[in-house]
């Protein structure tokens, strides 16, 4: 895919790989609309992005929460055109310190899928119909290595991005007629909030700096046309560009 | 005829009325019969624009309350708006009070997030103003976005969130109310309609307000519709009516938008953008659309002039009679018509 001109709407994009993903994503000539809860850094975040000449735009929302889907999808068409390339990367980790599934309350099982599954489903839903009719687009989806394995009291967020794998192949067969394709890319540890948050004692010199990977991810985006619609990807193990 | 009060579960179960005004005939089908009724080779063009919440809520300076519905993106953060006074949706706009007098420079607040200054009144008509908001760009989309509602109709049964107003295939938010034609095309129809050999392509057109609560500045609508056809779509029309197909538009809008942009397009099709001022009528050549897919219009709606393109009046009331005796259901949620020119 060539990202010059194309809109890219990315999600949790005020910090660690999204507010990276933007930022390189723009860089390489990318309309960037990103998207986050926290005003204050997302706008910080696209502020720089403009600073250094590339577009960005920032829209504030809860992915959670069924009634920001279609205004995300129009501010974004609006303001960076028909979205081109999807980018789900907001993840929520559920409550930290990571507990066992028997100390697991349902409500936090059931935050964690909104954001994690249920979110990336609905702007999809809205945004993959007129990809469909533009003739193509990608959808990406940010895994994790808890969606194959069963590490103990990452049940919530395990299982979310379990699901969302599983959402990448159903997702990639009924779209594959229609020209959008959907991916889902493990990305490995990173060094980021959230890492900090799950793994606390983890020590940041031996985690992947958040900006080598999203350059990694978006080299592997402008070279996605040899994987398979529906595949899962382990970054560390692309080859990059043949 | 009665209006449909709410979306369907599915939108895709309504009635198809099929009428060939060429024949003439009419017959009835179901709406996942549509495939059927069009042929291999031919082009089914669907209006892509989202629908913004267009309806405002807000105050005067002096504090008094109006609701504006934008109708008309001029560029910059402005905006024709139509202004309404006191009532809600369950009130049709007829009978809606006036709205207060807006003057040139008043300055309206709708939220803590979103403000707009008058800059000007229609000459004719007191309530067809043009606003222009303070926010721009981030700001201003997502303040009207969180503001907006969109308009409302007071014959259905609770009010509309913004996704009953969307299809399934919106993309930039052009529209002031949904483009109604394309609300009940689920996917699985789509696919089977290109599966049945049939083109799919898009156009993007700002489908107006349908009603203001003026007679007077009704009778002007619709107002000039911004559109856009891409090229890709301009490459498919050429294509189908090249190979003898037919091109079928899926709602007024985008007879309007094909139409508009045939008229400025040299000899060959072409693809552009523009504001679409053309208003069809009974005797004015097509030149691009064969067939219109559709909501069911009765006479004396905006809509049904256009229809005259396609049919002589005659054929229109014949099918609606039949229509209304056999319960099909209007406006934006009801039932639909395939209408094939004479």
């Amino acid at each position: 895919m060539k990202l010059e001109g194309k809109s890219a709407l990315v999600t949790g994009a005020s910090r660690g790989l999204g507010a990276a993903l933007a930022r390189r994503l723009a860089e390489r000539g990318a309309r960037v609309v990103g998207v986050a809860r926290g005003r204050e850094a997302l706008e910080a975040v696209v502020e720089s992005i403009r600073g250094e000449g590339h577009e960005a735009h920032a829209l504030v929302a809860d992915l959670g929460d069924k009634s920001v889907i279609h205004r995300l999808a129009g501010a974004a068409a609006e303001l960076a055109g028909p979205v081109d390339l999807l980018i789900h990367n907001a993840s929520e980790l559920g409550p930290t310190p990571l507990r066992l599934l028997l100390d697991t309350e349902c409500e936090d099982l059931l935050r964690v899928l909104e954001v994690n599954l249920l979110g990336p489903f609905r702007l999809t839903k809205v945004v993959a119909g007129s990809m469909a009719l533009c003739g193509g687009g990608l959808v990406v989806h940010l895994s994790s290595d808890a969606a194959v394995n069963a590490y103990p009291t990452w049940g919530a967020y395990s299982v979310s991005k379990a699901s969302l794998d599983h959402l990448t192949r159903l997702w990639a067969v009924e779209l594959a007629e229609l020209g959008v394709r959907v991916l889902s890319v493990d990305p490995g540890d990173m060094d980021t909030a959230m890492h900090a948050a799950a793994i606390p004692d983890a020590d940041p010199s031996e985690l992947a700096d958040p900006r080598v990977v999203a350059a990694r991810l978006v080299e592997l985006i402008e070279n996605n046309d040899g994987l398979e619609s529906g595949s899962r990807i382990e970054l560390a193990a692309f080859k990059g560009a043949a | 005829m009665k209006a449909a009060s709410w979306p369907r579960d599915d939108p895709a179960s309504g009635r198809l009325l099929v009428v060939d005004a060429a024949a003439p005939a009419m017959r009835d089908a179901e709406l996942p019969d549509l495939p059927a009724q069009l042929e291999p080779g031919d082009l089914l063009v669907v209006n892509d624009a989202a629908t913004l919440p267009a309806s405002l809520a807000g105050k005067t300076a002096s504090g008094q309350p109006v609701e504006l519905r934008l109708a008309r993106a001029l560029g910059g953060g402005a905006f024709q708006a139509v202004a309404f006074g006191a009532g809600d949706w369950r009130m049709p706009t007829e009978h809606r009070a006036a709205p207060p007098a807006l003057h040139e420079g008043d300055h309206i607040r709708f939220d803590a997030a979103l403000h707009a200054s008058v800059t000007e009144i229609d000459d004719d008509e007191p309530r067809l103003v043009t606003l222009r908001f303070d926010e721009r760009c981030d700001a201003l989309w997502q303040a009207l976005y969180a503001v907006g509602r969109p308009v409302q109709y007071a014959y259905l049964r609770a009010p509309l969130s913004l996704w009953h107003a969307q299809s399934r295939f919106a993309s930039r938010p052009w529209s002031f109310e949904a483009p109604s034609a394309g609300l009940p095309l689920s996917w699985q129809l789509l696919l089977a309609v290109r599966r049945r050999g049939v083109a799919l392509a898009a156009i993007t057109h700002a489908a107006g307000l349908s009603s203001t609560g003026s007679a007077s500045l009704d009778a002007r609508l619709p107002l000039p519709e911004r559109y856009e056809v891409p090229g890709t779509t301009a490459a498919a029309v050429r294509r189908t009516r090249e190979a003898g197909g037919r091109v079928v538009a899926v709602g007024t809008t985008v007879v309007r938008a094909l139409e508009s942009q045939a008229r400025r397009s040299g000899s060959v099709f072409d693809a552009g953008r523009g504001e679409a001022t053309l208003l069809l009528g009974p005797g004015c050549r097509r030149r691009v659309v064969d067939a219109l897919l559709t909501g069911l219009h009765e006479p004396g709606t905006s809509h049904f002039p256009l229809l005259e393109a396609f049919a002589p009046r005659a054929v229109l009331e014949r099918s609606l009679e039949h229509a209304a005796l056999d319960g099909y259901l209007l406006h934006e949620f009801g039932d639909s018509m395939l209408l094939f020119a004479s």
